[in-house]
């Protein structure tokens, strides 16, 4: 399952959520607002460390770039564009989008 | 959950190669009644899957559980109140409900102050019943 998170983890409960229901073999992409849980030095990204140990996180590149937080990603996420996020919703069967 | 092909179709004339395909959809609502229009509008959805035969289940996550809460009255704020339509469900064949316990002990909620019967699960349950869909659909 791909989980999507939209929304600013400071603002909303989305990510936390997402957090809470993502398993072994699946992924996280964040989008929107949702980019900015992905940013260096912050609580989310703490959380974020500890879930890329078992799963992979990617990042929507032109949302982060319209943030002007390219330089800010946490290591280890990786950016991917739109044709990206089209390959990742076509690699897993089903979608969850946490908004 | 499987299916009955002899149920009314409403008059429609629905054969065995268009109606025989069963998904297991999976309505996941996370926010509270009227706040926003997400509540009412996943009930919407729900109601069409149930109309098509569909295996269909409904979570309720954070906010999501107040949609279900017994002794909703909204006259005084001028819009339907839908909660009644989850006691209704049963009669699509929608009966698989479940909510989850880690968000019903932070709202400080138990079974006894929902409307209807559900399953109380935990988080870890819950992502096993997303993982086992064939479509999952987010409100």
């Amino acid at each position: 399952m791909l989980h999507t998170v939209n929304k600013s983890p400071y603002e909303r409960n989305s990510f936390d959520t997402c957090l809470a229901h993502v398993k072994k073999g699946s992924a996280i992409l964040l989008i929107e607002d949702g980019v900015y849980a992905a940013m260096k030095g912050t609580a989310p990204a703490k959380k974020l460390e500890q879930m890329m140990k078992t799963i992979p996180v990617y990042v929507l590149q032109p949302d982060v770039e319209a943030r002007g937080m390219q330089s800010r990603v946490l290591d280890g996420v990786k950016m991917v564009d739109y044709g990206g996020f089209v390959d990742l919703a076509a690699e897993y069967p089903t979608v969850q989008s946490w908004l | 959950m499987g299916t009955d092909m002899t149920e009314s179709t409403g008059g429609i004339d629905m054969d065995e190669q268009t109606s025989g395909v069963v998904k297991k959809f999976l309505y996941v609502n996370r926010k509270a009644p009227y706040g926003t229009i997400y509540a009412l509008e996943s009930l919407e959805v729900v109601l069409i899957a149930a109309a098509f035969d569909q295996d269909v289940s409904l979570a309720f996550i954070d906010d999501g559980v107040y949609q279900i809460i017994k002794g909703q009255h909204t006259k005084n704020i001028d819009v339907k109140n839908f909660s009644p339509t989850y006691r209704a469900l049963e009669g699509y064949d929608i009966e698989k409900l479940y909510v989850e316990k880690e968000s019903m002990d932070a709202r400080g909620l138990t079974q006894a102050d929902l409307l209807v019967d559900v399953k109380i699960v935990t988080a870890a349950e819950m992502a096993d019943l997303m993982e086992s869909q064939d479509v999952v659909m987010s409100f």
